[in-house]
């Protein structure tokens, strides 16, 4: 391998082949064509958008993998309940008996500790703003450096922070696994969605610019429309798919408890 | 319509996402939907095929860009029968497996199905393409689902065996990565068609060597020749055998494709068989590989992992037949990925319905199948002709091309190895044939008069269905292999 | 000796990626542990898109975000020069192998539980040695 180095172009010379041929395409033709200033979107998402759709596909693979290769529909065997006046802590080893949790009792882990008041306090304060940056961070991936991937795990990491701070249960009860999984299909149809519109349309697959008669507004900028909505279709799979994998991998499928 | 080449791929991936919607509200839809995405592929398949032939090659511009600034797909006559044949294939086994993913995957069916789906666009998303990176992400896709798939089988040894798989898969992968890297930077482009203009001014050049090395190495790596192969047995015979019915019929032949493809289409032969060292030694390590494999396989015990061990060995025979370096060794080659494919998924086919009924394919727990399973055993007799090689089945027109390759550029070593490998599977299958046809069925099966009159037992009708069906198109494609040489692989070739 | 020293400078990018990767793949063969051997696995595809960013670099070029492409269509005026932007099209393909990685990198570690679960043990000797019982 580093016999083949001997013939590369020296580091951040301008004018190797790589950067010359398709990359100044990209760059001097990305604002007449698209009206994306961020270049990297507008390749992404427009000329090379038929990779992301398939990314998110990976992305969507991934969650299901992780899904199906740990989630265990089996009840605990072994229960831990706190009674809240007195403190109590009742272990119940028989899977099938169940107290009801809510005033008296609530569930409890094994080998977990709450977490501490300023922590919660303060997470519970950073996440609705890691919320919105993280969409900010979406709809704005058209002007500066940002979009779907990165949004979406900035969501789906202030989700994890609640299951940290708070505990898993927390948010699992917060967003149903069903929410997720629907969630990180809906995001993968919204992409194929808005590319497969386009065939019918008249255009050739992705092909935005034929979506102009749906869109209200200029036609010039029907690209970078397209490109936002499969950003956030991307958005919502990522973050949907970062909460799956974790939620699977800390608690090995029972969606109980875990870190 | 003009949209069919896209099709064939986002089909069965809008059919995985409606299933992943419809799991959450009524199970037993994906099933259903599955199908229809897989049939809609088959249908714009065959209508790309029959364009082909009569038109020429097809060029669809994804979002309407031109070709190297966007993506591309571009099919050919090589492509067009390939694709074909890999839907088709999916979908024949869906309906085959709709049984034993009930008895085998328990309560996970729908998500089943909808892996099964996100891995047929996979392979046939890499077999459509135009693109360098493309192919990557496509090639990603199939492995994260066989990934998933190889450890949902075995309960105890599937996820070890798959991690493994994961990580020979990612050293596949990210070699042949780097190799694209090396291209692009060479060429600045990633469409197949332009890297191949721009390379002939580049023939020299010590980048496009080690990215050629590095893509290939990456691609053996995938598709398990030789060296490279020791994941193969222990994933493929790990995982449901809904899914080994697929993945070993397809993904090695998928990956056979895309080398003849980049040897043809990207680095062009004249490129490669520039010096004829390098060649000479692939079909050496070909030969060695054909006779491992025979080998290997005659030392199995286990149905599954005998036959896992024959394709290592087909492998070897299409490997070899490419790097021929003459028309008779591609055509073989070529053909061989029609027929090797046909005939390791009638196989595969035949084996599912045993271990549907037995659970078990120990060799010693086969015996008295015959009389057991008669139509599920005809099947897998005439797959086993096939692959041994016996006249009116497919196998046999693939391996005379490429016994006719070997002699024309003198490479007796191949030829022998290939012999010798036929008379070992032969003497392999006959051994098979011995214990379910002649051995009285095991003491434990009940009964005294057990030996001569064996209850029936056979596989569901919708498994014997599929399996006769593709059991018999081996000999019709066997007989019509003229037809599909002089249609369809001359004039690629040309 | 000569030769070699202004090749390596001029090219060290080149040599610090290859350094990595053969860390990456020394820790996937040679491991016992098997998270080791997916971190390993995970440097490995770090030093490929390390490989693949440095292709896009141009000296003196700034990220591949037009300037003053807010003002609609006078923004066709200004004339766009190529040299002074980076090469957008190597991150978008890393964009994309970093989402591969991220991916593939998950199933290993749900597969990793999956053989916790199973065996109690990540010990590749462990293992095989349960294995062979």
């Amino acid at each position: 391998m580093l016999y083949g180095t001997a013939d590369f172009p020296d580091w951040g010379d301008p004018s190797s082949p790589a950067s010359t041929h398709l990359s100044d395409y990209y760059i001097e033709k990305t604002i007449e064509d698209t009206q994306v200033p961020n270049i990297v979107t507008s390749v992404l998402a427009d000329y090379r958008g038929f990779d992301t759709m398939f990314e998110t596909a990976v992305i969507f693979t991934a969650g299901l993998a992780c899904f199906l290769l740990l989630r265990d529909f089996r009840g605990k065997k072994e229960r831990f309940y706190r009674h809240k006046p007195t403190g109590v802590i009742l272990h119940i080893k028989d899977g099938k008996k169940i107290l009801a949790v809510g005033k008296e009792f609530e569930h409890m882990d094994k080998d977990w500790v709450p977490s501490d008041l300023i922590i919660k306090t303060v997470c519970r304060i950073l996440i609705p703003f890691i919320q919105i940056y993280a969409m900010y961070v979406v709809a704005h991936g058209d002007f500066s450096p940002g979009g779907g991937f990165q949004g979406g795990v900035i969501f789906g990491s202030s989700l994890i922070l609640l299951a940290i701070s708070y505990d898993l249960k927390t948010l699992v009860k917060r967003i149903k696994e069903k929410v997720l999984g629907i969630f990180a299909a809906l995001g993968v149809l919204i992409y194929v969605g808005i590319a497969a519109i386009c065939m019918p349309m008249g255009g050739n697959f992705l092909d935005y610019s034929k979506l102009a008669p749906l869109v209200p507004g200029d036609p010039h900028h029907v690209r970078a429309l397209g490109m936002l909505g499969v950003e956030i279709g991307v958005g919502f799979a990522v973050m949907a798919v970062m909460a799956i994998i974790y939620i699977n991998i800390v608690s090995e499928g029972r969606h109980d408890e875990g870190l | 319509m003009d949209n069919y080449p896209v099709l064939i791929v986002v089909a069965p991936l809008l059919a995985a996402l409606f299933a992943g919607l419809a799991v959450w509200i009524e199970e037993r839809l994906s099933y259903p939907i599955a199908l229809t995405g897989l049939a809609i592929s088959v249908f714009s398949a065959f209508n790309v095929l029959m364009q082909v032939i009569t038109s020429g090659p097809i060029q669809y511009r994804m979002a309407g860009w031109a070709p190297p600034m966007g993506i591309e797909y571009r099919i050919d006559l090589l492509n067009a029968m390939v694709l074909l044949m890999v839907s088709g294939i999916g979908l024949l086994n869906l309906v085959a497996s709709y049984k034993s993913v009930k008895q085998e995957t328990y309560d996970r069916a729908p998500s089943f199905y909808i892996v099964y789906l996100l891995f047929m666009t996979g392979l046939l998303g890499v077999t459509a393409t135009g693109d360098l990176f493309n192919l990557y992400v496509l090639i990603e896709i199939t492995s994260l689902t066989s990934y998933a798939m190889v450890a949902m089988g075995d309960r105890d040894r599937g996820p070890l065996a798959s991690l493994n798989y994961v990580f020979i898969g990612v050293i596949g992968a990210s070699f042949y990565l780097l190799g694209v890297g090396y291209l692009y930077m060479q060429t600045g482009s990633l469409n197949m068609a332009d890297v191949a203009i721009i390379l002939q001014s580049h023939q020299g050049s010590s980048i496009v060597l080690t990215a050629f090395i590095l893509c290939i190495i990456g691609l053996w790596i995938k598709m398990a020749f030789f060296p490279m192969h020791v994941w193969l047995p222990n994933a493929y015979s790990y995982s449901p055998i809904a899914f080994a019915r697929v993945v070993a019929p397809l993904m090695t032949k998928v990956m056979v494709y895309v080398m003849i493809r980049l040897m043809i289409t990207v680095f062009g032969l004249d490129y490669i068989f520039k010096s004829p060292f390098f060649a000479d030694a692939v079909v050496w390590l070909a030969s060695v590989a054909i006779i491992f494999g025979a080998v290997m396989a005659l030392a199995q015990k286990n149905l599954k992992k005998m036959l896992t061990y024959i394709i290592v060995c087909e492998i070897g025979y299409m490997v070899g037949g490419a790097w021929m370096g003459n028309q008779l060794g591609m055509t073989g080659a070529i053909l061989h990925i029609l027929n090797d494919a046909l005939m390791t998924f009638a196989m595969f086919l035949a084996v599912g319905n045993i271990v549907y009924k037995l659970k078990d394919v120990e060799l010693s727990n086969l015996t008295g199948l015959f009389g057991k399973m008669p139509w599920t055993m005809a099947g897998f007799v005439l797959a086993a002709f096939s692959i041994i090689g016996v006249p009116p089945t497919c196998g046999f027109f693939s391996k005379w091309y490429l016994i006719l390759g070997a002699f024309e550029k003198g490479a007796y070593h191949f030829a022998a190895a290939l012999v010798i490998s036929s008379l070992i599977c032969a003497v392999l299958f006959f051994r098979v044939f011995e214990i379910c046809f002649f051995s009285p069925p095991s003491e434990n099966s009940g009964h005294k008069e057990s030996h001569s009159h064996v209850a029936m037992a056979e596989a569901p009708i919708s498994m014997l269905i599929v399996s006769g069906f593709v059991s018999l198109s081996l000999i019709v494609v066997g007989l019509y292999s003229g037809t599909i040489v002089n249609t369809i692989i001359i004039p690629f070739l040309k | 000796m000569t030769d070699l020293l202004p090749l390596i400078v001029a090219k060290y990018n080149y040599w610090l990626y290859v350094i990595l990767m053969m860390i990456g793949l020394y820790a996937m063969i040679a491991k016992n542990n098997l998270i080791k051997k997916v971190v390993g696995m995970n440097i490995f595809q770090t030093a490929i898109i390390l490989f693949y960013v440095s292709i896009g670099y141009k000296k003196d070029a700034t990220i591949p975000i037009i300037q003053n492409a807010h003002g609609g269509h006078d923004a066709h005026a200004a004339v766009i020069h190529a040299i002074d932007y980076i090469n957008p099209l190597p991150h978008v393909l890393m964009l994309t192998a970093i989402v591969v990685s991220v991916a593939t990198f998950g199933v290993a570690m749900a597969l990793a539980v999956r053989i916790y679960q199973r065996y109690q043990t990540l010990e590749e000797d462990e293992l095989r040695m349960r294995l062979s019982e």
